[in-house]
């Protein structure tokens, strides 16, 4: 027998129109914001809390001498790790935006391998003497005019032109990248162990003890970095959808892009400068952050990854410094612990 | 009127849009036809300011697209491209909401918010208000974004085939849709379209475009005609009138 098609159909619409009784409807009602935990802002203090918590646990356990100097001292700590997590949180999570593209960091345009390239080629050149004795403002300086001219020559070139192509930029950022890790190698072959040793112990991020002077000078580019931001926070939204999709509601596109652009580079350039080699953990963190803020608005995936930059930071300096008693490296524990974490997030969700 | 003045568009040494003079966007729905590579795609890029022309120019009411801030242009064109695929996630609601950002900003007043309403209730999508994009079937995911662009509410809308991977059911109602924007609420719509005989029995103009040329443009029932469209498409094309309309038989 046949059935009139439009009561098929009208049948057909309402029984999908049911909510279904899967956890993936369940989910998705949470994510709709109807459960307190479902709500970004809850979410968002509750991992705020955290922090705090961890913050305290850093700050005043386990002081051996004088209270007051241990404060001194790990409180300039958590102001880096403050400065880097807000600068990988939300670099990484622009260039996300950016891209299109959710498996990228920043360190793909090369920023990680060009920093070890500038400070082994002044090893190289000049001697470990020159490197350690180098005024810190000046190697700073020099890193950072370097490292943002080299991204911002990079971007103009191939995204500023008549090409105006996201992923060939990215491409040639990959192709230099390894270029600049391949020579620093044969550079750190030829060098002297003794100037190895001094020069390895920039090749890891170092949280503690931090300048105060470029801590203070990072602190300020970060903080501009974020004023450009927070302008331009429901455009990036509007670029989730892709560029087609974005410059049909209006965004200018090409400003938009560039502006982020110089953002992410003047931020990245001045952390790396600051504390070495830091976008290893960015990819965790920005993943984090996009399943856990429970909103796909940078209003909230911003500050989300920012704080789990500050969890994976401070958790990772308390382990190394409690458990394995400063034994080891931070990226080593953060990149352990923070890619089990991945892991286990991936593969529970199913290929999503 | 959205005009092209010898708009032209050029790959390398491929011309994929060549000297194209046209004028777009009269009452109700026109349908732009032709093979693949013929250039339709780059036509709507050029006007959706995606592509930047090599030379000539394109004039939506009055607004040179090539000077004219890009925000003041997407509250009088939408486009929806063919290929929407988001990588975030984002719901029905959240995705309505966007269309709104022209006008907004991002910053929803009431008036935007009665908007976003009422594109959801047109396309009857109430029940999928919550739902994950990636939830949607094909055809409810094609209705979203057709909400985007109702709530953006320009005078013209411009679909790159529409009826992309839609099955039988779903192409239809995209379709008769697509005749009611125009219809019932006055849009002006442009859509690139593969199946002639949709073009056929749903657009008043059919613009017929080959090799970045317009080989054709004239009322629909004109175009439907085997000569015509097997210089268009370089294939034998019947045409038989079955109640009254004319009806491409393409299939071997």
């Amino acid at each position: 027998m046949l059935t009139d098609p439009a009561t098929a159909a009208s049948g057909a619409s309402a029984a999908t129109a049911a909510p279904p009784p899967s956890g993936r409807g369940l989910r998705s009602r949470l994510g709709a914001g109807r459960a307190p935990w479902g709500r970004p802002v809850v979410r968002l203090a509750a991992l705020a809390s955290a922090v705090l918590a961890l913050v305290a646990t850093y700050l005043f356990t386990d002081v051996p001498g004088s209270l007051a100097f241990a404060l001194e001292i790990r409180s300039l700590s958590v102001a880096a790790m403050l400065v880097v997590a807000t600068s990988v949180g939300v670099s990484t999570v622009v260039f996300h935006t950016i891209t299109q593209n959710r498996i990228l960091t920043p360190a793909i345009m090369g920023f990680d391998a060009f920093y070890l390239l500038i400070s082994t080629a002044i090893v190289f050149v000049a001697g470990s003497a020159t490197f350690l004795a180098a005024d810190a403002l000046t190697l700073w300086l020099v890193q950072v005019v370097v490292m943002v001219a080299f991204s911002v020559t990079l971007f103009t070139w191939l995204f500023g032109g008549k090409r105006r192509s996201i992923h060939l930029m990215l491409l040639v950022g990959i192709v230099l990248g390894t270029f600049f890790r391949a020579f620093t190698e044969w550079m750190q072959r030829m060098l002297d162990p003794l100037d190895f040793q001094v020069l390895s112990d920039a090749m890891f991020a170092s949280l503690t003890r931090p300048d105060e002077l470029l801590l203070a000078l990072t602190a300020g580019l970060v903080v501009l970095g974020c004023a450009g931001v927070v302008p331009l926070l429901r455009t990036l939204d509007v670029l989730t959808l892709g560029e087609p999709a974005a410059v049909g509601l209006g965004v200018d596109h090409r400003r938009v892009v560039m502006v982020l652009f110089g953002v992410v580079s003047v931020m990245v350039a001045a952390s790396t400068a600051l504390v070495g080699p830091i976008l290893f953990f960015g990819l965790i963190v920005a993943n984090l952050a996009y399943s856990y803020a429970g909103s796909f608005r940078h209003v909230w995936t911003l500050p989300t990854a920012v704080l789990i930059g500050m969890v994976c930071l401070l958790g990772g300096q308390l382990v190394l410094d409690r458990v394995f008693d400063f034994g080891g490296t931070l990226s080593t524990i953060i990149e352990f612990a923070g890619g089990l974490f991945f892991l286990y997030l991936v593969l529970r969700k199913g290929a999503r | 009127m959205i005009a092209l003045e010898n708009a032209t568009k050029r790959y390398g040494r491929q011309t994929v849009v060549d000297d194209v003079s046209l004028e777009l966007g009269g009452e109700g729905v026109t349908a732009l036809i032709g093979p693949n590579g013929a250039g339709k795609s780059t036509l709507f890029g050029l006007v959706g300011r995606l592509v930047t022309p090599d030379a000539g120019r394109i004039v939506v009411d009055g607004m040179d697209v090539a000077t004219t801030p890009s925000h003041r242009l997407a509250t009088v064109l939408a486009v929806l491209r063919q290929d929407n695929h988001v990588a975030a996630r984002l719901t029905v609601h959240d995705l309505v909401e966007f269309g709104r950002f022209p006008h907004s900003r991002g910053r929803l007043t009431v008036h935007d918010r009665e908007h976003i309403e009422r594109a959801i209730s047109y396309l009857e999508l109430e029940a999928y208000r919550h739902r994950f994009l990636d939830e949607l079937s094909g055809g409810q995911r094609q209705r979203a974004f057709i909400a985007m662009v109702l709530a953006q509410d320009t005078k013209y809308v411009l679909l790159d085939e529409p009826l992309n991977n839609l099955d039988l059911r779903h192409m239809t109602e995209i379709m008769r849709l697509v005749r009611q924007l125009a219809d019932e609420l006055g849009k002006r719509v442009v859509t690139v379209l593969h199946d002639i005989n949709f073009a056929a029995t749903y657009a008043d103009r059919i613009v017929a475009m080959r090799d970045g040329a317009v080989v054709a443009d004239a009322p629909a029932r004109e175009v439907m005609r085997p000569e015509v469209l097997a210089a268009v498409y370089d294939t034998a094309v019947d045409v038989r009138e079955i109640d009254g309309r004319p009806v491409a038989l393409y299939y071997g």
